[in-house]
């Protein structure tokens, strides 16, 4: 196993202490919807293009993510809610460099 | 009032492979969609990306999979109501439906087959206070009619394809237009990027980057938008306009078809996965990534299947009395509704000497 802890708030504000695989290929929007911390059709629309920021999050620890592609920097650029720590969730691969990562998804738009 | 065998609500690839099952079995489709174009998602959304897990087709970019499936249903001549949504049903009292869209246009069937994905793409809004107020009222979220800018001023709000595009069209038609982006980049075909850089050095569209439109003006009607720019936030520019066209994308909803009184769970339809992929009404199906079911996977390749077997089940609600087995096209051939025929071709039966 090569599971670690990601801290997520959901839109409500709850906070769900996750587990989550490293070696599943995953990203955090795929996450988000395995733990169904959002409604099925609200988050990860486009599938994980970074073609609909429907899994924008908030990130509120100092992990040090990769940087932002050009797609997810221009679909950032369109979307409502964004604030300077926004990401798309399906951007982010889970790895274990990620443990201990704290989110909070944005409002649904 | 269009009439046909099986109304299909959504024109994806599920949808459009719907009507080649249906005209294997002499059933008339017609289809009914809120975009413009068919193909749904892969059209709207994702036309030049990739898709690996169509069966036989190691790689197939998503729009060529849609101008396939066009061909591939061609012989049984759909009908189409685009750019319309599909709003009311109505059953009626021989168990056939009436659908109507938006637009008041009605269909008759005695079946319908929702196809509609994730729901029909509807325009996202920005978050602006008085932005209701304005719709229609110098406000619009997607150009239907470009006569109605002309000789006018026109703000443009985007950074993606259609914000280009329609600047460069309504270049020649309206008055003065100007463009606002988030950023400096844009994210579009080349060539429409091309086209606004030569249209703003030209002096024939102005563009406020980076930059963002933070309020309307106006008593009844749009009259202007205060623009605040990234780099000196503490000036905000006030720029008279007659129309405010924010294009900031599509987002799919789910929309009327919730209330049809069909089971919904996880934004989905129930169905009956167990036999026909029909809902809870008689006569309506559910197919593609609309349903749900234990075990759903929302994979166009899963949609091709459902979609085969409900047509199956259509045949049998539509014609009661027929008996019918199923036939493989090897060796029935196509038989399409403009009289075209395909068939394999016969092996040659030649004694060699």
């Amino acid at each position: 196993m090569s599971d670690i802890k990601i801290k997520i708030t959901d839109r409500e504000g709850v906070l769900h202490v996750v587990d989550a695989p490293t070696d599943m290929n995953m990203n955090l929007m795929e996450l988000v919807r395995s733990y169904e911390l959002a409604p099925e059709g609200t988050i990860g629309v486009c599938g994980g293009m970074a073609m609909c920021a429907s899994c924008q999050c908030y990130i509120r620890s100092d992990h040090h993510l990769p940087e932002k592609s050009d797609d997810e920097e221009a679909m950032l650029a369109e979307a409502f809610y964004v604030e300077a720590d926004s990401r798309l969730g399906c951007q982010i691969h889970l790895e274990p460099s990620l443990d201990g990562l704290e989110v909070t998804l944005a409002p649904e738009s | 009032m269009i009439k046909t065998d099986i109304l299909i609500i959504g024109a994806g690839p599920t949808g459009l492979f719907a009507v080649f099952e249906a005209g294997l079995l002499q059933l008339r489709c017609h289809l009914i969609d809120a975009l413009a174009q068919p193909g749904g998602q892969c059209a709207e959304i994702y036309p030049k990306k990739p898709i690996y897990d169509i069966p036989g087709f190691p790689e197939v970019l998503a729009g060529d999979l849609v101008k396939n499936l066009m061909q591939q249903i061609a012989p049984f001549q759909p009908g189409f109501t685009l750019g319309e949504r599909a709003q009311t049903i109505e059953k009626q009292e021989d168990g056939t439906f009436i659908v109507t869209t938006n637009k008041g246009t009605k269909h008759h069937a005695p079946v319908v087959a929702i196809a509609g994905g994730l729901g029909s793409f509807e325009p996202r809004k920005p978050l602006l206070k008085d932005l209701p107020k304005f719709e229609d009222k110098g406000v619009a979220y997607m150009i239907k009619d470009p006569e109605v800018y002309r000789d006018q001023k026109v703000v443009i709000a985007g950074g993606g394809d259609s914000a280009l595009d329609w600047t460069i069209f309504l270049a020649d038609v309206a008055s003065e237009v100007t463009l606002v982006h988030r950023r400096n980049e844009f994210r579009g075909a080349l060539d429409s990027v091309a086209k606004v850089q030569e249209l703003k050095d030209q002096g024939k569209v102005r563009l406020i980057t980076p930059s963002e439109v933070v309020r309307l003006t106006g008593e009844d009607h749009l009259d202007g938008v205060v623009i605040n720019r990234t780099s000196d936030p503490a000036s905000d520019i006030h720029l008279e306009t007659d129309h405010f066209i924010p294009l900031f994308g599509l987002s799919p909803k789910l929309g009327p078809i919730a209330d049809w009184g069909l089971e919904i769970e996880k934004n989905a339809i129930k169905v009956d996965n167990t036999l026909d992929y029909q809902t809870n009404v008689p006569g309506i199906y559910a197919i593609g990534d609309v349903n749900t079911y234990p075990g759903k996977l929302k994979l166009i390749l899963c949609g091709f299947h459902e979609a085969t077997l409900m047509v199956q089940s259509a045949y049998q609600r539509i014609h009661p009395d027929k008996r019918y087995v199923m036939k493989y096209t090897t060796v029935g051939g196509i038989n399409g509704f403009d009289g075209s025929k395909k068939e394999a071709p016969k092996a040659v039966v030649k004694s060699i000497d």
